[in-house]
């Protein structure tokens, strides 16, 4: 999908600058195609430039160098409300003085729309989320996951083609907030719309997105549809902040065909992937996702001893710490099925892993 | 600790003793005429008979006095009032009656009850000065020279604003005497309708232009500022900012209101004998006449004219400035009283609806 | 799914009260629960009492007591009842409209003597005075001859005086024997009793306090409104600012509170008089000429000016503190949902803020209404308000009834218009912060 979007994009940012101070950039050279339809995150610590992202796009910030445009339209200079684009914010905004009707009978109102019309449509907004009979309720009558149904329908009565979410789940509790995710890219898949969806919690981005731009800051650090961006981190940051990694420092000794030969801390090496790493001589970090080591059973180049420090019984799988090449706080994974080894706090074992799955990536 | 206890407590109560027979407590109008009646009767009635004097100031002292004695608790001894108030005062039973033939005579031995001017002694009440309200101007800002009452009401010839007293009583007096009407039948035109009429007809010439007053440290003020040419105003209290502050105020005697201020002893005043004493110290001839060197207002007793001399600064000539002058005499008129707490309801109502209208 | 089950609080209240109302409740000692509860109850509750007491009894002495009080002198007329025991007695045996013949003149110069005699002269006449003028000196004079009358009285006070004869003032004197009159509320809404008893308009020239409580409803409307205008931008600038910043400004807005009023006062005199700073500017500018000042003192133009300078932070206080919790994500909600800037103000911004409106508005009329030494002394002739008069009753014609009448006559009529307020805005709507 990545690679039709760059010609016909819905929304575009073009080397888009965000200063708020003339000091510090807070956004720098942002470059981000969505295209028609997509479903696109922007995940990334706070601070790291994704809302004031989405707040341009919104119009609640204007760009300090750059061009925002949306279906080809530079925006840069029309205000907000003339955008077209509905939102949901983080604290949902319903208005506490109107009712439900009231609040998603506002945008179609201030549209011009007649009585008959506008009615029709809060109904069928309203029945999407599962809402009709709050009609009359206010807001703070509401709980907060109701609260948060009725901000969806407001973004959507008006039916816009982009809707922007400002972290929409973030005050609910896990269990709801789990459901939600469903029910919004379900909506996302009926209604064929195109979203931006904002959030600190990486496991929200992972379910819910066609493509995930990790920002860190003030930059897309990398922009990949979920598995890639799990399976193959472009560098430390997205590494260590998507999933659990295990870290290796060393540095480049050679390179042999496709791989990477890494001279570790401990003095000795390791094969490994070289999706970022320098020319000889230079550092690196060597990142292994947990469940891609083995235990014993198979041998690899990659085979080294290490010690039992820690076992953690988590029902389906067994959390094992272990010291692999002098870290203490290597991390593996075994799934807790027949024919695998028990193991016991002290022991050595053998682990191993792929140099295709051990990526050589920047240091941090 | 027990011992410390008793000695103070032995203390206060002696105190409280001295208090309780060396005191009078004297209620006046503050300001400059304060000033005058501290040092020409508290200080030496303090160094005659040791009794302390606790001077205290209101805007009028006529208001705590009803309040006090009707709430049972009276703390003044003697207070300054109007005419008007201490016949009212009297006539509800709020004031001591007081024995004039307690009061010291003149030195030439005649009787106090002749040597006060006409009705300077009531039943409860004993005048210490005569004052009035006069015309002043200021001679930088008027065009000219005003020479009449009816030059203050004469805002072709003499342009500029006029301040003028927020009362009907002195202000429908001198707009009937500004309207041509002697000063001995200004009372009997008043207290017809027709000549409440005429005085209101002829206020209503100048409304636009007055600016109200209320206290009496106003007027000098308003003068010297500029904000109004021409004021009435307590003759004392231009006396005091012309000579002592060198303002360019002068005084038109003419159709001036002479009125008495009074001394009375509130009803179940706490120092009531030495409040006689104070009262009968402070009217005698001398006192009077000393008065006068401080503010000029006229003394109560003929006796005392002859002694008054000079102004406290030893070059101003006192007599002059006195609103008994003969000079200043020629067209003045002594306020009515009996008129007045007749109708001072019903005329300041009209005078207040005037106002607001 | 648990939200969709509404958090009706009244559903839990109502069972758990249906349990109770049972009686069949008790707890393990078999006393009923209610009883146990309230006897767990009692301690707190003493406690909470005991707190509130010293306030309590303070607001009764210093406000309560002191409103009966007041309240109680409009109506209570008890100089001429006390004072006048024959002529009391006549009036009662002798229906209105009675002739007054020998015996009633008779009871009349008895009265004079003891007036005389108790020295109260000044009171009776006073009171029948405030209803017809001239009459004082009528009892004082009286009074002061009584003891040397011969029969026929009648024809003996004729001739000290005609009035005596005024069917006004008989009628005058009957409705006096009363120890208890409305008078004073007749006279406070400019009515007055007719020779027959009949309640007429007064005198036109003599018409005052209906108009002073429409001056004083209409000027502290103006004052309200002008709060208002001033302070909601600059409640809204306090509210949006970074603290840092709106807390020096706040300190800027409650500067006024920290100046003695008369100090205030005296500035927007020293600022405002016709030969005041901005008179001179303006003379100096070229914009009037010197002859032609503005008069902007002394009149209502330097009371709605003084008095709206000096109420002003009261209405910036609860606007601000109401659009400090206003969320700055509604206005933008509103602007991305299509509104203009225009309309998000007044469709989703203001309407939050009324309740900040409605007790700033409230405070500030309040306060207007019963304001007094800034009228008194920049208001001139017309910028007076009813509060002025009450004063002038209380300090300068001492007719303290009548000081009373005015003042029952404003509490209830704010009581009225808070009663109004209630119903249009809803008390329960304020909130000051």
């Amino acid at each position: 999908m990545a690679s039709d979007v760059s010609d016909n994009a819905f929304v575009e940012f073009d080397r888009v600058q965000k200063s708020y101070d003339g000091e510090v950039l807070v956004v720098k050279d942002l470059n981000l195609q969505i295209g028609k339809g997509e479903f696109v995150t922007m995940l990334g610590p706070s601070g790291s430039g994704k809302t004031t992202c989405l707040m341009m796009l919104a119009g609640f910030e204007t760009a300090t160098n750059g061009d925002i445009r949306l279906a080809g339209r530079p925006i840069n200079n029309i205000p907000p409300h003339k955008r077209g684009i509905g939102m949901v914010f983080q604290n949902y905004a319903l208005f506490p003085h109107m009712t439900v009707g009231e609040n998603l009978s506002f945008p179609l109102e201030v549209r011009g729309l007649d009585k008959t019309a506008r009615e029709e449509k809060v109904k069928r907004a309203l029945e999407m989320v599962q809402m009709g009979e709050f009609i009359n309720r206010r807001p703070a009558q509401l709980s907060g996951g109701q609260q948060q149904r009725i901000a969806l329908a407001r973004a959507l009565v008006f039916e816009p083609e982009l809707v922007l979410m400002d972290e929409p789940l973030g005050a609910l509790d896990k269990q709801l907030r789990e459901h939600m995710q469903f029910e919004i890219k379900h909506l996302h898949e009926r209604l064929g719309i195109t979203v931006v969806y904002v959030t600190h919690d990486q496991s929200e981005a992972l379910t819910m997105s066609d493509r995930v731009a990790v920002f860190d800051d003030g930059r897309i650090q990398q922009l990949a549809p979920p598995a890639d961006l799990y399976e193959r981190p472009e560098n430390s940051f997205v590494a260590q902040f998507i999933g659990e990694n295990n870290k290796l420092d060393g540095v480049v000794e050679g390179f042999e065909g496709d791989e990477v030969i890494v001279r570790l801390a401990d003095g000795e090496t390791c094969r490994a992937n070289p999706v970022k790493c320098g020319d000889v001589g230079s550092e690196t970090l060597i990142s292994i996702r947990p469940e891609r080591v083995w235990i014993e059973g198979k041998t690899t180049p990659n085979t080294t001893e290490a010690q039992v420090l820690e076992l953690i019984y988590l029902g389906d799988h067994v959390r094992c710490r272990l010291q692999v090449h002098g870290n203490d706080e290597f991390i593996v994974k075994v799934p807790n099925s027949a024919g695998h080894k028990h193991l016991v706090v002290g022991e050595t074992a053998k682990v191993s892993w792929d140099a295709q799955d051990a990526r050589a990536l920047d240091p941090l | 600790m027990k011992k410390i206890l008793i000695l103070t407590t032995a203390l206060a109560g002696f105190a409280y003793a001295a208090n309780a027979e060396e005191v009078v407590t004297v209620m006046s109008w503050g300001g400059a005429y304060t000033k005058s009646q501290v040092e020409a009767y508290h200080k030496p009635f303090t160094a005659a008979t040791g009794i302390k004097v606790i001077s205290v100031d209101a805007d009028n002292p006529a208001t705590p006095i009803k309040a006090q004695v009707e709430a049972g608790n009276v703390t003044i001894d003697v207070a300054d009032v109007e005419f008007s108030d201490a016949v009212r005062l009297c006539d509800e039973g709020l004031l001591e009656p007081i024995d004039a033939s307690m009061l010291p005579p003149a030195p030439d031995g005649t009787p106090a009850i002749k040597d006060f001017i006409d009705g300077a002694i009531q039943d409860c009440a004993v005048a210490n000065i005569v004052w009035s309200t006069v015309v002043a101007y200021n001679s930088d800002n008027v065009k000219g020279t005003p020479t009449s009452i009816a030059d203050f009401f004469d805002t072709k010839k003499f342009p500029g604003k006029r301040g003028l007293r927020k009362s009907a009583k002195a202000t429908l007096e001198m707009a009937l005497e500004a309207d041509g009407v002697p000063a001995s039948e200004v009372y009997s035109v008043l207290n017809t309708p027709e000549g409440v009429d005429r005085a209101f007809a002829k206020l209503d010439t100048i409304k636009d232009d007055i600016v109200w007053w209320e206290a009496g440290a106003q007027p000098p003020q308003l003068l010297a500022d500029g904000e109004v040419v021409m004021s009435t105003a307590y003759n004392g209290r231009i006396f005091n900012a012309a000579i002592s502050e060198g303002q360019p105020l002068v005084v038109l005697w003419d159709g001036q209101i002479l009125d008495f201020d009074l001394f009375v002893i509130p009803k179940g005043a706490p120092n009531k004998d030495n409040a006689m004493k104070f009262i009968s110290f402070a009217t005698d001839t001398q006192r009077l006449a000393d008065q006068a060197s401080w503010i000029s207002y006229g003394p109560a007793r003929k006796s005392s004219s002859a002694l008054v001399g000079k102004y406290i600064d030893g070059k101003t000539d006192m007599a002059p400035h006195m609103p008994t002058a003969p000079a200043n005499m020629s067209n003045a008129l002594v306020n009515n009283f009996e008129f007045w707490v007749d109708h001072d309801a019903e005329l300041n109502e009209r005078f207040n609806a005037w106002l607001a209208s | 799914m648990s939200e969709n089950v509404p958090a009706d609080p009244h559903v839990a209240i109502v069972t758990t009260a249906g349990g109770v109302e049972d009686g069949a409740l008790t707890i393990s000692d078999g006393t009923p629960l209610k009883r146990a509860l309230a006897r767990a109850q009692s301690h707190a509750r003493r406690k909470a009492f005991l707190l509130v007491l010293p306030l309590l009894a303070f607001i009764i002495l210093t406000f309560v007591v002191p409103i009966f009080q007041m309240l109680y002198r409009s109506v209570d007329s008890p100089n001429f009842h006390d004072n006048m025991p024959n002529m009391v007695a006549w009036f009662a045996q002798n229906p209105s409209g009675t002739e007054p013949d020998e015996t009633a003149f008779t009871a009349l110069v008895e009265d004079l003597k003891l007036l005389k005699k108790n020295r109260k002269a000044g009171l009776v006449g006073t009171r029948i005075n405030y209803e017809l003028p001239g009459s004082r000196s009528l009892f004082t004079k009286g009074a002061r001859k009584a003891a040397k009358l011969e029969p026929p009285y009648k024809e003996a006070l004729l001739k000290i005086d005609p009035k005596w004869s005024d069917p006004k003032l008989w009628q005058v004197m009957r409705s006096a024997a009363s120890p208890y009159t409305f008078n004073f509320y007749l006279a406070a809404v400019d009515r007055t009793r007719d020779a027959d008893g009949k309640i007429v308009r007064v005198n036109e020239n003599r018409r005052i306090y209906l108009k002073l409580f429409g001056r004083t409803l209409v000027l502290s409307l103006l004052i309200t409104f002008m709060t208002f205008i001033l302070a909601y931008p600059i409640a809204h600038l306090l509210a949006t600012l970074p603290l840092r910043k709106s807390n020096l400004l706040m300190i800027l807005v409650l500067l006024p509170f920290w100046t003695s009023l008369l100090v205030r006062t005296t500035s927007w005199m020293v600022l405002l008089q016709s030969q005041g700073v901005l008179n001179d500017a303006m003379v100096a500018l070229g914009i009037v000429s010197d002859d032609h000042r503005i008069q902007m003192m002394y009149n209502k133009i330097g009371t709605v000016v003084a008095m709206t300078h000096i109420l002003l932070p009261f209405m910036v206080l609860p606007l601000y503190s109401v659009m400090r919790t206003i969320n700055p994500s509604y206005v933008r909600a509103a602007r991305n949902l299509g509104a203009t800037s225009w309309t998000a103000f007044r469709r989703i911004y203001f309407p939050q803020t009324v309740p900040g409106i409605a007790a700033g508005a409230l405070l500030v009329f309040i306060l207007a209404v019963g304001y007094y030494i800034t009228p008194a002394l920049v208001g001139g002739a017309d910028g007076q308000l009813i509060s002025n008069l009450i004063a002038f009753h209380m300090t300068g014609s001492l007719n303290w009834s009548m000081a009373a009448a005015l003042a029952a006559l404003l509490l209830g009529g704010i009581l009225v218009l808070y009663w109004l307020y209630d119903k249009l805005v809803g008390i329960d709507n304020l909130k000051l912060g």
